[in-house]
C-alpha cells in the first residue's frame, strides 16, 4: 500500500514530499505569508523578481527571511514578461540572486487581461534558458501538443493552466489536461486556476503530478486554514488516483444485500 | 556622475564601485542582483565593478509571487 506521507515525487532530480507548491503573492502581510506557507506543507515556494525599492524602509522584512532558501526550494518565477528576452533576462537574475541555483518557472505571458501564456515567446525562452543550464518548470497554455513540445525540449515540468492565473474558476478543462497527462514524459503540475479544495482535488485525481496555487490561497477569507485544506485536498485527490475510483454507472446499485431479507 | 539607477536618473558624487553603492543606498548585507548594462554583475565582482557616466543599473530582489 502506497503511503501518502512518503509518495514523494522528482523535479530535476531532487525529491519532494509535498505536491502542493504555492506562491507568495498577494497575501496581507509577511507573517500570513509565513504562516500560510507553513501549514501548506509546501516544499517549493514561488516568488517574483522586481526592482529594490531605492531608498524607502531599507529595514522592511525580505521575503527570502521569512521564506528562507536553505528550507524550502525557492522557485523564481518570470512572472510580468510579455517577451522571451525579459524572461530569460528574468531567470538569470534569479540566478544570480540565489547563489546560483537553477530551477525556474517560466512563464511568458500574452495580454494583462487574461494573462494567457504567449507560447511562441515560451518557447523561445525555454530554448535559450535550457541551453544555458537552467531547470525550466514552465506554464503554458493546456494544448497538448505545446505541452509535449515543451516536454521534448527538455522543460522539467509542464505546468497547464486549470483556469486564468487568478480566476479560481477551477479545472475549465479537465479532457485537455487528461491527453497532456496521458503522454507526459516529465512531471506535469496543474499550474493556477484553482479556487478552492476540490479543484485541487481534481486535478491530483486526473494524475497530475502535483498542483502549483496562489490566489485560492491569499485571497481566503482566512488564508492559513485554506492553506491547511489544499494540503489535504492534494494527499487525498492523490489518493484517490492511485487507488482508482469506481466505474461511473447510471443506475443504483445497492451497497447492502438483497440476501437475506426477513419481510 | 550620473548614472540610471532602476530606469530612475541617479547622481554620484564619487567614483564608486558596485559595493560602494550597495552600501550607499543602505542595501548591504540585503539579498539582491545586480543587472549593469544588461549584464549580470555577479556578488563576487562587486566590489572591482566601477561605475561609469551613464551605466545602466537594475538592482533586484525577491518579492511575493504566484
Amino acid at each position: 500500500m502506497t503511503d501518502l506521507n512518503q509518495d514523494a515525487f522528482t523535479i530535476a532530480g531532487v525529491q519532494y514530499g509535498s505536491r502542493l507548491l504555492v506562491g507568495t503573492g498577494k497575501y496581507k502581510d509577511m507573517e500570513e505569508t509565513r504562516a500560510a506557507i507553513e501549514a501548506s506543507g509546501a516544499e517549493i515556494v514561488t516568488v517574483a523578481i522586481r526592482r529594490s525599492n531605492i531608498g524607502q524602509n531599507p529595514d522592511e522584512p525580505n521575503l527570502l527571511d521569512v521564506i528562507p532558501p536553505d528550507r524550502y526550494t525557492i522557485l523564481p518565477n518570470t512572472a510580468g514578461c510579455f517577451t522571451a528576452e525579459d524572461a530569460v533576462r528574468t531567470c538569470r537574475l534569479a540566478r544570480e540572486l540565489l547563489d546560483g541555483r537553477n530551477l525556474v518557472k517560466l512563464e511568458v505571458l500574452a495580454d494583462q487581461k487574461t494573462l494567457f501564456p504567449n507560447v511562441i515567446e515560451t518557447i523561445k525562452a525555454a530554448e535559450v534558458l535550457i541551453k544555458d543550464g537552467f531547470d525550466v518548470m514552465v506554464y503554458t497554455s493546456d494544448d497538448p501538443i505545446i505541452a509535449r513540445q515543451l516536454a521534448e525540449m527538455g522543460c522539467v515540468a509542464v505546468m497547464p493552466l486549470a483556469g486564468l492565473i487568478g480566476s479560481g474558476l477551477g479545472i475549465c478543462n479537465p479532457y485537455n489536461l487528461r491527453i497532456i497527462l496521458e503522454e507526459a514524459t516529465v512531471p506535469v503540475l496543474v499550474d493556477a486556476g484553482v479556487g478552492t479544495a476540490s479543484d485541487a482535488a481534481i486535478a491530483m485525481e486526473l494524475g497530475c503530478a502535483g498542483v502549483l496555487m496562489n490566489t485560492a490561497i491569499a485571497h481566503a477569507k482566512q488564508p492559513v486554514l485554506m492553506a491547511e485544506a489544499m494540503k489535504h485536498a492534494v494527499l487525498a485527490g492523490r489518493g484517490a488516483f492511485l487507488a482508482g475510483r469506481m466505474e461511473r454507472k447510471l443506475y443504483a446499485s445497492a451497497s447492502s444485500p438483497l440476501a437475506g431479507t426477513f419481510f | 556622475m550620473q548614472i540610471q539607477l532602476n530606469g530612475d536618473p541617479f547622481v554620484l558624487d564619487r567614483a564608486m564601485t558596485l559595493t560602494d553603492l550597495i552600501e550607499h543606498l543602505g542595501l548591504s548585507g540585503k539579498r539582491l542582483a545586480i543587472e549593469l548594462n544588461l549584464e549580470i554583475v555577479p556578488r563576487s565582482e562587486h566590489s572591482q565593478t566601477f561605475l561609469a557616466e551613464g551605466d545602466r543599473i537594475e538592482i533586484v530582489h525577491a518579492i511575493g509571487g504566484g
